[in-house]
């Protein structure tokens, strides 16, 4: 066992030797390889700082939150109907379904309830209205001040919660909390400054300002009811199902909906969307893996082509080493782990490569940090390792099998 | 330790013995004795030129001597031991302890140092690499070639790289040194410091088999075997150098005592 140890060593003495000696030569030969691993790493990190991204953010969400969103089928979109859930579907959930822990309505402001001016500065951003569960249902916490309350909502007080980036987008010098700003023409007093997010694509999701429900609809004023949706949490994950079925049954009967139309409303929840896009994620990465296996199986073909070639450039070299004393078994082990050797520096190169490639993007695209999780990394060290044992054996053991003599009077 | 009796016994005995050795070439339906019913015995310390003309089957009996090549039949016994159908791996191993060997075309690994080359058997025995650099650098220093331990074959000239090549040859302490036309490539000045090096080894106890097409080369030997068509034609030895040989082998002997 130690001698094959002390071979083992020998060979990979000889291997760098060789791969040093024709430099430029073994980059090419492992260029197929540096490209398959840079991509596999590249994508995976890329993929999986999204993923991981997008799972932080449904993470924020408590569990079994349920969501129903108005939704219009595209028949009726064709024939300009636009579906809406209002005040009221919120008032008969609240009331009529049972089992629910928190639940809020949430609206958009539009038009020029969207600016926000402070001292001069002037900025649109999304306002939203949205009752005091908001915090529990989203895990969004004020990092300074507080959230607003029930009575807040109640008394339809003109107060207000800030994204993050609205300090900087106001210039907000300080404190923003018991600052006043102004919003659609009126004064609201800052009350608290939420917890950062940061950015997703590019999207800056702290630019946002949280105002009460009840105060935001005044400020929208009278004129035509708006479309809002429904965020709630159910007290017993048992009961999920159960409930989404009496939401639906709910407010089928509230738009009239006879047998034959499909709902005009879309009641979703934390964990499928969550499924969706880890289902997502998953079949990409197994299809860039799929491309990225054939890449490598591409690269090592490449080798194969070259270890022949060299083999029998170096037939005499064969020769002169058999001549000295060397076994099959020694020849075999030098061109296998030469192979092997020169995959596992193509994958190492790969890696680095990868690995900056996808920072790069990652941060392109403003996702968090790129990841490249250790499963990654193994599989392909390994799958480069085994292209080097699968393509270097057929060259290995065609200079294992060299007989010395005419080996030595190649020419 | 061996004792002198045990020690006269084994030197007393060839250290190679060939009996009936023949080698059979099938090409198509041709058949062609490349070597026909050999008898040899080389004693051990011997100094023995092979000569005749090409195709006469110099190379081919060296390269069984060297244990390269397989007889089609007959036996060979290297060191009292029938390696004539031994298998690849326990030849190579033999290759590696008992022979060393000297070509025409000198045979040196091209990307690998003048030291790098002599340290390449070594390998195949195991040793370490610590271990292996100093035994190369002493087999280099023996062949006179101390300043060049670093140049690349190519670097050097003719008579330098057949040097390297007696030096890996050496390192092994191998039982016998084949030399198949060593100064075939080598003007006459160099032939004589390459021979000159053979003559050396040979009074250090070597036991050498040179192929040569060079009459004065021959001569030099100690004894000169002539083959024809793959038959052994002549055999004799050169009494002067003998008698002059064993003279000194007996002074030196004197002066040890
Ligand atoms: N592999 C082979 N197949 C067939 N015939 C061979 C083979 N090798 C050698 N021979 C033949 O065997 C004969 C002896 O060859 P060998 O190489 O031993 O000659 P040689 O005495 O060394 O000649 P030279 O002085 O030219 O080197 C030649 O006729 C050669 O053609
Ligand atoms: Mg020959």
């Amino acid at each position: 066992m130690s001698s094959f140890f002390f071979k083992i060593v020998e060979s990979i003495r000889a291997a760098a030797h060789s791969v040093r000696a024709h430099g430029f030569r073994s980059f090419l030969t492992t260029l197929g390889i540096i490209i398959g691993v840079a991509s596999v790493i590249a994508v995976v990190s890329v993929v999986q700082g999204l993923s991981s991204s997008i799972t932080s953010q449904f993470d924020d969400m408590g569990t079994n939150v349920v969501n129903v969103n108005a939704f219009t089928p595209l028949k009726d979109r064709l024939q300009g109907k636009i579906a809406k859930l209002s005040y009221r579907d919120f008032l008969e959930i609240e009331y009529k379904v049972s089992g629910i822990n928190h639940i809020t309505p949430t609206v958009a402001a539009t038009g020029p309830n969207g600016v926000v001016q402070y001292k001069g500065e002037s900025t649109a951003t999304r306002v939203i209205g949205t009752g005091s569960s908001y915090q529990a249902l989203y895990g969004i916490f004020p990092e300074e001040g507080r959230f607003f309350n029930l009575s807040d909502d109640k008394s339809r007080r003109r107060v207000a919660v800030l994204g993050d980036s609205i300090l900087d987008k106001l210039e907000i010098k300080g404190s923003a909390v018991g600052q006043y700003i102004m919003i659609g023409g009126e004064w609201f007093k800052v009350i608290g400054v939420l917890e950062k997010r940061g950015k997703l694509f590019g999207f800056d999701q702290d630019d946002f300002i949280l105002l009460p429900y009840t105060t935001t609809r005044a400020l929208m004023g009278g004129a035509e009811e708006p479309d809002i949706s429904i965020s709630l949490q159910v007290d017993d994950a048992s009961q999920l199902e159960s409930i989404k079925q009496h939401i639906k049954n709910l407010l089928r009967r509230n738009h009239n909906l006879s047998k034959d139309m499909s709902d005009d409303f879309k009641i979703s929840t934390a964990e499928q969307m969550l499924d969706t896009v880890n289902s997502i994620t998953s079949n990409t990465t197994m299809v860039l893996s799929g491309v990225v296996g054939i890449s490598l199986l591409v690269g090592g073909i490449g080798i194969m082509n070259i270890m022949l070639v060299s083999v029998t450039e170096r037939t005499r070299e064969i020769g002169i080493q058999k001549a000295l004393g060397a076994t099959r078994v020694d020849i075999l082990l030098q061109f296998l782990i030469e192979a092997v050797f020169l995959c596992l520096l193509g994958g190492l190169i790969g890696l680095l490569i990868g690995y900056g490639a996808g920072a790069l993007v990652s941060n392109i695209i403003d996702l968090p940090s790129a990841e490249v999780p250790m499963w990654a990394v193994a599989l392909s060290f390994g799958f480069s390792a085994g292209v080097g044992l699968l393509f270097g054996i057929i060259p290995a053991a065609k200079a294992a099998n060299l007989d010395p003599i005419d080996a030595l009077r190649y020419e | 330790m061996m004792s002198d009796a045990l020690m006269r016994e084994n030197i007393a005995k060839p250290i190679i013995e060939l009996r009936h050795l023949s080698k059979l070439y099938k090409m198509g339906n041709q058949e062609f004795y490349a070597l026909n019913n050999f008898d040899l015995d080389i004693a051990h310390n011997d100094y023995l030129a092979i000569t005749g003309q090409s195709g006469s089957g110099k190379s081919t009996l060296m390269n069984i001597l060297g244990c390269l090549d397989y007889p089609t039949n007959g036996s060979y016994k290297l060191k009292s031991k029938d390696v004539a159908q031994l298998d690849e791996t326990t030849l190579a191993g033999i290759r590696n302890l008992e022979i060393g060997f000297i070509f025409q075309s000198f045979n040196l690994l091209p990307r690998a140092s003048a030291l790098q080359n002599v340290m390449q058997p070594l390998i195949y025995r195991g040793i370490p690499i610590k271990e292996r650099r100093i035994k190369a650098e002493q087999a280099l220093i023996r062949v006179g070639l101390k300043e060049r331990i670093d140049h690349l074959p190519n670097q050097m000239s003719g008579g330098q790289r057949q040097r390297v090549a007696i030096a890996r040859a050496l390192v092994t302490e191998p039982a016998i040194l084949l030399a198949d036309e060593p100064t075939g490539n080598l003007d006459s000045g160099t032939t004589m410091e390459i021979m000159a090096l053979f003559d050396e080894l040979h009074n250090d106890g070597q036991t050498l088999i040179i192929v040569t097409h060079e009459q004065d080369i021959a001569e030099r030997c100690h004894r000169v075997i002539r083959l024809t068509d793959g038959c052994l034609v002549a055999d004799s030895v050169n009494h002067e150098i003998e008698e002059n040989y064993i003279e000194q082998q007996a002074e030196k002997e004197e002066k040890h005592v």
